[in-house]
């Protein structure tokens, strides 16, 4: 693996009221790959995302992303750093009142000087590289969920950015459009050269799209490898969890 | 008693956490205000869907309370001979209290309520955060220019209402209850004076401010989905409501 770590989490703790999500949580994503984070639905996956962005702060620990601590840094010292990543939300979040056209357009007209011109033609672009050509004069409320998700991810990739992350990209999409998202992820990688943090609970793609996995559990991570290191991993809460059985430590009811 | 004491203090926390909460949100917009970029476009939006679009229903109100309003204080006029004034009173009353009052409520309730609904919604489908993520303040983008838009439109709009009402009292009082209408407005001349009308505009700034600001906030902390989303929209207008009222006395005692 790359020796940089572009995104590094080290002794993160994060706790709502008396539920404590994070607990001294250590994160290092090598750069230039697609990482996997997997864990139990509810297990703090999320949490863990909207910390790498900014969007939460840690109770405790450092957020290094490129060299940079963002986790004590005010809102606008974190509008630079946010520059450096795209996001693709679980329901796509994509801005209802505007066309898919506007949407994908929207980062571009805020955040560059380019022309009118030279927008759309991004814009076009990063539509086709998705599949969705001429689906730019559509409302987002008149496509489908992997319409919605595709657009969601030519928006992300609007501005070209060094790292794009995932939450929970194929869930509630049927078989065939998750493969085709997680396609669509390897090539974010492979083309756009970003890296691709992924937290999903879908085992079979994250084996299949993830140069790197971490198995979130219990507020840390307890496994770390490729895929064919994690099938193997010697502990039952990891082979339960990849194996999807329902006996096993993790207890569910 | 235990239970009782422990329910009053947790109305103060909430209480104390809103009244935090809001204060920091004007604060937070208001250090937007002079910074750019300026939201042109979104602004001119906001100064149409919060003003423009209210000029029927304020229209419409204001017209009836005019009219009630005359017919009301001329019953009781007439029992000593006055109501020659019915207009001096229609025009003080809607100058200084009624315009501006009727004005917030129904623009609470048309807009502060679709505000309210508008930002929950953006919230619990994370567009919020899908601005954030994209490195562009939501205050900014989201709260200032409603509220601007609030300030500057609800005393236009109230301003219209004071028009309308006096007009409403007109017909009613000189053409269906035969007050003499030139005297009808000579009163009015005699009687109203510029600080009244100054008055209703400055209360109705703060109205507007008010209406917008706590659409703004019950939108920004919804939480929960399509029920979250209807729960902040009632609060925004109970709370816009009873802020308006209680806002409308202290602004009255202090501008006495």
């Amino acid at each position: 693996m790359s020796a940089e770590p572009i995104i590094e989490l080290r002794h993160v703790h994060k706790s709502f009221g008396k539920d404590h999500v994070l607990r001294g949580l250590d994160l290092a994503v090598p750069k230039d790959s697609v990482s996997v984070i997997i864990g139990r639905s509810g297990g703090g996956k999320s949490v863990l995302l909207k910390h790498v962005i900014g969007l939460m702060r840690p109770d405790q620990g450092q957020v290094i992303i490129d060299g940079q601590d963002i986790a004590r840094l005010s809102e606008r010292q974190l509008a630079p750093v946010r520059r450096k990543f795209g996001m693709l939300f679980q329901e796509s979040a994509l801005f209802d009142s505007m066309t898919v056209e506007e949407n994908v357009a929207f980062p571009l007209l805020e955040h560059s000087r380019k022309s009118r011109r030279e927008v759309l033609d991004i814009v076009a672009a990063k539509l086709a590289a998705v599949g969705l050509k001429d689906k730019g004069q559509k409302l987002p409320s008149e496509l489908s969920g992997g319409m919605r998700k595709r657009v969601g991810l030519a928006r992300a990739l609007a501005l070209d950015p060094k790292i794009v992350l995932f939450d929970e990209p194929t869930s509630g999409l049927d078989p065939v459009m998750a493969a085709a998202i997680n396609e669509l992820i390897v090539r974010t990688q492979s083309e756009f050269g970003a890296t691709c943090v992924v937290i999903s609970h879908d085992i079979s793609a994250a084996m299949s799209t993830g140069h790197r996995l971490f198995m979130l559990f219990d507020g840390t991570i307890i496994a770390e490898g490729s895929p064919e290191q994690i099938r193997d991993w010697d502990d039952e809460v990891v082979q339960q969890f990849i194996h999807g059985r329902a006996e096993g430590p993790i207890q569910v009811i | 008693m235990t239970q009782l004491v422990s329910a009053l203090g947790s109305v103060a926390l909430t209480i104390s956490r809103d009244a935090g909460r809001i204060i920091l949100l004007l604060m937070e917009a208001l250090g937007w205000l002079f910074r750019p970029p300026w939201r042109w476009r979104l602004f001119f939006k906001q100064l149409e869907f919060i003003g423009v679009n209210s000029v029927f229903v304020v229209a419409l109100t204001s017209l009836f309370t005019g009219m009630v309003l005359a017919l009301q204080t001329y019953y009781a006029f007439r029992m000593f001979s006055a109501e020659t004034l019915v207009g001096a009173t229609v025009a003080l009353s809607m100058a200084r209290e009624l315009g501006p009052v009727i004005t917030a409520l129904m623009v609470t309730g048309r807009a502060g309520s679709a505000i309210a609904a508008e930002i929950g919604t953006m919230r619990v489908t994370e567009q919020v955060d899908a601005l954030s993520v994209m490195a562009i303040n939501p205050v900014q983008y989201l709260v200032l220019p409603r509220i601007v838009a609030g300030v500057i439109m609800v005393p236009l709009l109230s301003a219209l209402s004071v028009f309308i009402g006096v007009v409403g009292g007109y017909l009613v009082g000189v053409r269906l209850l035969g007050i003499h209408g030139g005297i009808f407005m000579n009163k009015i001349y005699e009687f109203v004076e510029l600080s009244d009308i100054y008055n209703g505009l400055v209360k109705a700034a703060c109205f507007g401010l008010i209406l917008t600001l706590v659409g703004c906030y019950k939108g920004f902390y919804t939480r929960g989905g399509a029920e979250g989303v209807g729960r902040a929209t009632t609060q925004a207008v109970v709370l816009s409501s009873v802020l308006i009222l209680t806002f409308d006395y202290i602004l009255t005692a202090l501008m006495m």
